[in-house]
């Protein structure tokens, strides 16, 4: 295999992983800290109160894995275009619905299913570039 | 409100995204994932000015974000948060010079449509 495949092949598989670590960590950070923040109740916005939610253990395991989320998507920009993460981490869209159907039971509706149907063919079309534009040979054909 | 708070999150998100792609492509690769080999990364990446700049304008987005959602329905703040996608592409593009084609163009275009029917 050449040299340059052999890379384009490592950083995907690498890009993949972290894309997935990101996207988890971030939907399952936003529903801890929403969750906890509605279990709070209303709390005023002081930062006395703010920083005591913070002892509230569903709110301290939302804010654990947004810093998770931090540093995945940090880690993934250091190689990674911004035109890649972007679109192939908005996979989150369809993870938190159907997180939403199967762990709170929401209905989804087929205009819902249609948006499920289109993020993903994006995130997979988006998914088929090389992550990396520098990853691509200059002067060469683009390898697919 | 609504409209500064659309505004506000959606002038950091891209802000914030922006400047930690220049930051971080600056840092170069993370190749190293063991805990002593993060930390003096870590170390490395708060010392970098434009992940600093990130990082303030990422609390800006997620502190707006959730103002918004207090008072908006989330089938308008979503696929609010969705639209930061066309300028960061831009900036992409244009800005960074990432190598945006054809299948990354309608690729976002498919998922900020999917955004707008996935919020309702």
């Amino acid at each position: 295999m050449p040299a340059i495949k052999q890379d384009i092949h490592r950083l995907r598989a690498k890009t993949q992983f972290w894309a997935v670590v990101s996207v988890l960590s971030n939907v399952a950070g936003n529903s801890a800290l929403t969750y906890g923040m509605q279990s709070l109740g209303g709390i005023g916005n002081t930062p006395a109160a703010l920083i005591g939610a913070l002892f509230h253990p569903w709110v301290a395991a939302g804010v654990a894995l947004l810093i998770v989320w931090t540093f995945a998507h940090m880690a993934l920009l250091s190689w990674a275009d911004l035109s890649y993460v972007m679109p192939v981490t908005a996979i989150g869209y369809v993870v938190t619905a159907f997180a939403g159907k199967f762990f709170l039971g929401e209905v989804v509706s087929p205009t819902r299913w249609a948006g499920i149907v289109l993020i993903t063919a994006g995130v997979t079309l988006v998914g088929r570039t090389p992550p990396a534009s520098e990853a691509l040979p200059l002067k060469s054909e683009p390898h697919r | 409100m609504k409209w500064f708070l659309v505004i506000l999150c959606m002038v950091s998100t891209t802000v914030g995204d922006v400047f930690r792609s220049l930051g971080m492509r600056s840092h170069g690769e993370i190749h190293d994932f063991r805990p002593g080999a993060l930390g003096g990364a870590l170390a490395a990446i708060a010392r970098n000015w434009m992940v600093i700049v990130s990082t303030c304008a990422m609390a800006v987005s997620f502190f707006s974000f959730m103002k918004l959602v207090s008072i908006a329905p989330m089938t308008f703040a979503v696929p609010m948060s969705a639209a930061t996608f066309i300028p960061e592409t831009l900036l992409a593009r244009y800005l960074l010079r990432e190598r945006v084609d054809w299948r990354r163009w309608t690729g976002i275009a498919l998922i900020v449509v999917g955004v707008v029917f996935i919020a309702q």
